[in-house]
């Protein structure tokens, strides 16, 4: 395939979903609000250290807005009719989909940078290695940019049952990952489960970049990052592609 | 020459064919107009030719290309209006044009020349910064058919593009199907609508549960069957269906106020009416003959005759 038409299609489709998408009501509640009122939960009122628990908050700002676009789009575009005339422009449905995941990541690259950016400037954060984190950054919102592209796959037209699966999957992925508790002072299952989840890694190279205790080396947390990243993707354009005639 | 081949296609829903072993081809510049009852698969079928489904055996070429094979060089000649298709009602028709255009990799500078000229030939240019929220159902499907055609492709699909529109929109996008071909666009026409076919198209295609069941000129067609003439009558009372029955009259519709019989013998016919309502004492207001119809050969085609 023509590599140029592919790179036009996923940039004008990324255009498209941020100038419809961004602003739409379940984007904002559960890709802003969520994280917020997860933070106030658990870390609120406690006496913690703000400074050790950033890295945290950071990645979880970070999972929920990343992955909070994706899992609206298709069902909403099936929903109003819009999918099938999507379809008829010079696009592939890899096209799309790398679409959807450009505009699930600039989303969360966008809130998880302004937090970043706040944090920094009102509490001094010492930073191990920005290089790091920029590229962990990066990775991470495309990794659960194509998550969210995925939960959309499954061949509902109803926005509000994809949304409510995006949650059966979201919130357990945060309480299964070394989020609220370091990994090393997990039980042995506790630790395998949450070995089993992406944002287990990011958690992990964000508190070697910003500053705590790592509990795996950072090569790995790239690795399995970029792991995710692609078996998302797989499996997500795998499931499109097999759910398209009933979106049409 | 043809640029739209489509050989021995076959699409199967679980057991259900949709499609069943259609083979056409339509040559350049050719109105073709596709018709069929509902539920016939003439939607299935612009979505395979489009490359939108995949058969489960045939081929497509669009252009002399394989679609399946190059599905994005094939899209980029083709412009296609679908059933469903609507444009993004959160925004303006203006955005909608450009995001289509975009996608055709069209200059900034052609898509705004495009979209002005578009917009106003579909009288839409003061809406034009409007979202498409805001409009009726008619507007939209301009906005919609001005996102088929902003790329100048060279075949057009229009699925259903007249249905339930009014008088005024209707004549909108037909003008621009006539200019479009007059420009050298071969068009490929879904509709229900038997005299827009019959006005517009070179050559009709009817389907009937996935098959073909006709392809001709719509003249040929038309004397597909030697009894297609109609008699149309109005009576001055209510008259019931039971009143009239001879072998003469193959079929009665009621019409408004007016009843249409069709018939192989139109003179038996008018004499034989007039002796029923003259012993009735009902009169007879007005009364039409008909030649034989695009439509009467339709319905027996695929044979849903209401008797
Ligand atoms: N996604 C689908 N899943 C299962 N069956 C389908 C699907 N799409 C269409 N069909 C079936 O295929 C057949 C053809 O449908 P299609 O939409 O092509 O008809 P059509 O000629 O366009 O009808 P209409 O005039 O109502 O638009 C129908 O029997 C329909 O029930
Ligand atoms: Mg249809």
């Amino acid at each position: 395939m023509n590599i140029s038409v592919f790179i036009r299609g996923v940039l004008v489709t990324a255009e498209k979903n941020m100038m419809i998408y961004y602003n739409k009501p379940p984007v904002l509640i559960f890709g802003l609000l969520f994280p917020m009122f997860l933070f106030l939960a658990f870390f609120m009122g406690r006496g913690i250290d703000i400074h050790e628990f950033f890295p945290a908050f950071l990645a979880m700002v970070l999972f929920f807005t990343s992955s909070s676009v994706g899992p609206l789009i298709t069902p909403w575009e099936k929903q109003s009719g819009t999918y099938e005339r999507l379809l008829s422009f010079p696009v592939t449905i890899n096209t799309i989909i790398m679409g959807d995941v450009l505009a699930g990541a600039i989303f969360g690259l966008f809130i998880s940078s302004s937090v970043l950016i706040a944090v920094t400037l009102f509490l001094d954060t010492a930073f191990k290695s920005i290089s790091l984190l920029l590229v962990s950054l990066l990775l991470g919102t495309f990794c659960f940019a194509a998550l969210g592209v995925l939960i959309a796959a499954p061949a509902s037209k109803t926005p509000s049952n994809i949304m409510m699966l995006s949650s059966l999957v979201r919130f357990p992925l945060v309480f299964i990952s070394g989020i609220f508790i370091p990994l090393t002072e997990l039980s042995n299952a506790g630790k395998y489960l949450a070995l089993l989840s992406p944002l287990t890694y990011l958690v992990d190279i964000f508190h070697f970049s910003i500053g705590g205790t790592p509990s795996v080396p950072q090569y790995i947390d790239i690795l399995a990052l970029s792991a995710y990243t692609c078996i998302f993707l797989y499996v997500a354009s795998y499931f499109h592609k097999k759910n398209l005639s009933k979106g049409l | 020459m043809a640029v739209i081949e489509a050989s021995n296609l076959t699409k199967r829903y679980g057991d259900a064919v949709a499609i069943d072993d259609l083979t056409l081809s339509v040559g350049r510049g050719e109105v073709f107009g596709f018709l069929g009852p509902n539920g016939a698969g003439k939607t299935t079928a612009v979505r395979i030719l489009t490359g939108l489904l995949k058969p489960d055996s045939g081929t497509v070429l669009i252009g002399g290309m394989d679609i399946a094979k190059d599905p994005i060089k094939a899209k980029m000649k083709v412009g296609m209006l679908p059933e469903t298709g609507n444009v993004y009602v959160d925004l303006t028709p203006k955005q909608n044009l450009s995001l289509t255009g975009k996608y055709y990799g069209l200059s900034k500078d052609t898509i705004r020349k495009r979209s002005d000229e578009l917009l106003s030939e579909l009288g839409l240019y003061e809406r034009s910064n409007d979202l498409v929220k805001t409009f009726s159902k008619g507007m939209k499907q301009r906005v919609s058919i001005a996102c088929a055609i902003i790329h100048e492709p060279s075949i057009l699909f229009l699925d259903e593009p007249t249905s339930g529109l009014d008088v005024q929109s209707r004549r909108l996008i037909i003008q621009i199907i006539a200019d479009m071909n007059e420009r050298g666009c071969t068009i490929f026409l879904t509709t229900h609508d038997i005299e827009e076919a019959n006005k517009l198209c070179n050559r009709v295609c009817m389907i009937n549960k996935g098959k073909i069941v006709a392809m001709d000129t719509p003249e040929n067609l038309r004397y597909t069957f030697e009894d297609t003439r109609s008699l149309e009558v109005a009576f001055d009372k209510e008259i019931s269906r039971d009143l009239f029955n001879s072998k003469f009259i193959s079929r009665m519709d009621r019409q408004g106020n007016k009843w249409r019989f069709y018939t192989i013998d139109i003179d038996s016919t008018i004499r034989y009416i007039v002796t029923m309502v003259e012993n009735k004492g009902i009169k007879i207001n007005s009364m039409t003959t008909y030649g034989p119809s695009l439509e009467e050969v339709f319905v027996r085609l695929t044979g849903v005759i209401e008797k």
